[in-house]
C-alpha cells in the first residue's frame, strides 16, 4: 500500500485539467517510476494524486500537419526506441532513452516525467536540448507551446502552470531534417544507473559532407538544469570537418559547462568525460552523417 | 478523506476478472493478496530488483510501482499461468531446472517472467542482448551465468535451432 491522501483518475484531457484546477495541491502522476518510488521513500509521503496514466490518447508518435514529430507525453521509453519515425529521424533520441533504468521501467517511464521532473540527469533530457525540442503544455486556457530550454527554470522546477499538464514532445521539421546524432551516457554501471555525465551532439554537414553546417552539443549532469554549449557550436559552425576542428571543439565545451563534485564524480572527472564524449560523440554523428575523417 | 476504493476489471492469467480495489494498492499487493499470486515477490518494492515483475498486455513491468487500479482493462499474466493443465512446468522453468539457474528462488519467478516475454518475441538474440533485456532483475545466488544459458537454450530450442557452442 502506498501512502496516498486521495487518488483521482483523468478520464480525458480536460477532465485532467479540471482536477488540477480542483486540486492544485495533488502531485501528478504519469508512469509512477519517480512518483511512487518517492512515495515510498516518504518523500511524497501522503500526498493527493492525480493520476493521467490511463490516458491513452496521449501515447504515440506521429507526423503532425507541420510536419513535427510529435511524440505524446506518456509514451513510453521502449515505444520511443521501436518507434519507426524515431528510428528514421531521430535514432539518437530511442537509443538515449533506451539506456534509462532496466527493461521493465523503460515499459513504464514516459518522456512526459522524464522531462516533467526537471531532472539534470533525465536521459532524454540532452538530446531533447540538443533538438531544440518543443514542450506542449495544455490547460484552462488552451494550448502553450515553448522551447525545452524555457521549460526548465531550475534543478526540480519546470514551467508547469496552474492547471496545466503536458500533452507533448515535439521536434520541429527545421531540428531533424539531414540531422545525425549520437548520445553518450557515462555510468558506473550498463543497468539501473543514473548518468553521471550524458552528452547528445548532432550534426547537419554542408552537401560536400567538407563543412559542418549545424553542431548542436547538449548535456545532461553538466549543471543543475540539462544545458546547450552555445561557445563551443558558434566555434564549430561553418569550419571545416576535420580531426583538429574535432580536438579544439571537445576542449570548447569546458567554456560552457559547469559540472559540480557530488558522491558520485567530482567535477574534474565529469569535465574530463564530457570532452571526451563531446569528441566521440562528434565523430560518430559524422559518420552517420555521411561524412569521412 | 476515508477509505477510497475503485473497481477493477481486467484478465488475469486468461481469465476475466473483477475487483474492488483499494487506491492506494500496488498491482503486488492485488495479486498477491486478493488472488494469491505468490509468485509475485515483494522484493525492493522500488522497482530495482525485478522480483515482482508480471506481464501486462505482453511487456513485462514491475507490479511494485504500478498502481492496482491502473489493471482496469488490461490482460495480466503472472508465473501461475504457465502451470501445465496436469502441474506440468514449462519448457523455461525445466530449463532453469536443468541450468541450476535457481538456489534461493526468491527472484526466480520475475526472471522466468521477463524471459517469457523474450522468448514469445520469436527474435534470436545475441548474448549481450539476453543480457541488457534481463538486466532489470537482482539475483544474489547464482551469478547470471547459468540464468543466461537458460534462456538461451529454451530460444534455441523454440526456435528450433542448434545452440552454438560457447
Amino acid at each position: 500500500m502506498y501512502d496516498m491522501k486521495a487518488y483521482y483518475e483523468s478520464e480525458s484531457v480536460q477532465h485532467a485539467i479540471e482536477l488540477r484546477l480542483a486540486h492544485p495541491e495533488a502531485h501528478i502522476i504519469a508512469g509512477g517510476s519517480d512518483v511512487l518510488v518517492q512515495m515510498r521513500e516518504g518523500k511524497r509521503a501522503g500526498v493527493e494524486l492525480i493520476s493521467i496514466f490511463m490516458l491513452d490518447e496521449l501515447r504515440g508518435v506521429t507526423i503532425d500537419e507541420e510536419e513535427n514529430i510529435r511524440i505524446g507525453s506518456l509514451t513510453s521509453f521502449s515505444h520511443i526506441t521501436k518507434n519507426p519515425i524515431i528510428q528514421q529521424y531521430i535514432n539518437v533520441l530511442g537509443e538515449a532513452v533506451d539506456q534509462v533504468g532496466g527493461p521493465q521501467i523503460r515499459n513504464i517511464g514516459t518522456i512526459g516525467g522524464n522531462t516533467c521532473n526537471g531532472v539534470t540527469s533525465a536521459d532524454s533530457a540532452s538530446t531533447l536540448h540538443a533538438w531544440e525540442a518543443i514542450v506542449e503544455l495544455t490547460g484552462p486556457k488552451g494550448v502553450r507551446r515553448i522551447p525545452i530550454k524555457d521549460f526548465y527554470l531550475k534543478a526540480k522546477v519546470v514551467d508547469i502552470r496552474e492547471g496545466e499538464i503536458q500533452t507533448a514532445i515535439l521536434i520541429p521539421k527545421a531540428s531533424y531534417e539531414n540531422t545525425y546524432g549520437y548520445y553518450i551516457k557515462y555510468a558506473m554501471r550498463n543497468a539501473l544507473d543514473i548518468a553521471t555525465n550524458g552528452c547528445s551532439v548532432n550534426v547537419r554537414l554542408s552537401e560536400d559532407k567538407k563543412t559542418f553546417d549545424r553542431v548542436r552539443v547538449a548535456y545532461g549532469v553538466a549543471g543543475p538544469v540539462p544545458m546547450r554549449c552555445p561557445n563551443t557550436e558558434a566555434f564549430i559552425n561553418g569550419k571545416e570537418v576535420t580531426m583538429e576542428n574535432i580536438e579544439a571543439f571537445a576542449q570548447k565545451v569546458l567554456e560552457d559547462i559547469n559540472p559540480r563534485d557530488s558522491w558520485r564524480a567530482s567535477k574534474a572527472l565529469r569535465q574530463h568525460v564530457a570532452v571526451e564524449s563531446a569528441k566521440r560523440c562528434i565523430i560518430e554523428s559524422v559518420k552517420r552523417a555521411g561524412g569521412e575523417l | 478523506m476515508g477509505k477510497q476504493y475503485k473497481l477493477v476489471r481486467y484478465n488475469l492469467n486468461g481469465k476475466d476478472v473483477e475487483q474492488m480495489v483499494d487506491v492506494r494498492a500496488s498491482l503486488t499487493d492485488m495479486l498477491r493478496n486478493d488472488y494469491r499470486m505468490t509468485s509475485v515477490k515483494k522484493g525492493c518494492e522500488v522497482g530495482e530488483c525485478g522480483a515482482c515483475t508480471v506481464l501486462i498486455n505482453g511487456e513485462a513491468f514491475n507490479s511494485c510501482i504500478y498502481l492496482a487500479v491502473w489493471a482496469d482493462g488490461k490482460k495480466i499474466r503472472t508465473l501461475e499461468s504457465l502451470l501445465g493443465p496436469n502441474g506440468e512446468l514449462a519448457d523455461i522453468q525445466q530449463a532453469f531446472i536443468d541450468e541450476a539457474a535457481i538456489q534461493c528462488g526468491f527472484c526466480t519467478p520475475g526472471f522466468i517472467m521477463s524471459s517469457v516475454e523474450i522468448l514469445e518475441s520469436g527474435k534470436e538474440y545475441t548474448d549481450a542482448e539476453l543480457r541488457k533485456l534481463l538486466s532489470g532483475h537482482l539475483c544474489r545466488c547464482t551469478g547470471y551465468e547459468n540464468i543466461i544459458r537458460a534462456v538461451k537454450k529454451t530460444m534455441y530450442k523454440r526456435l528450433g535451432k542448434e545452440m552454438p557452442q560457447e
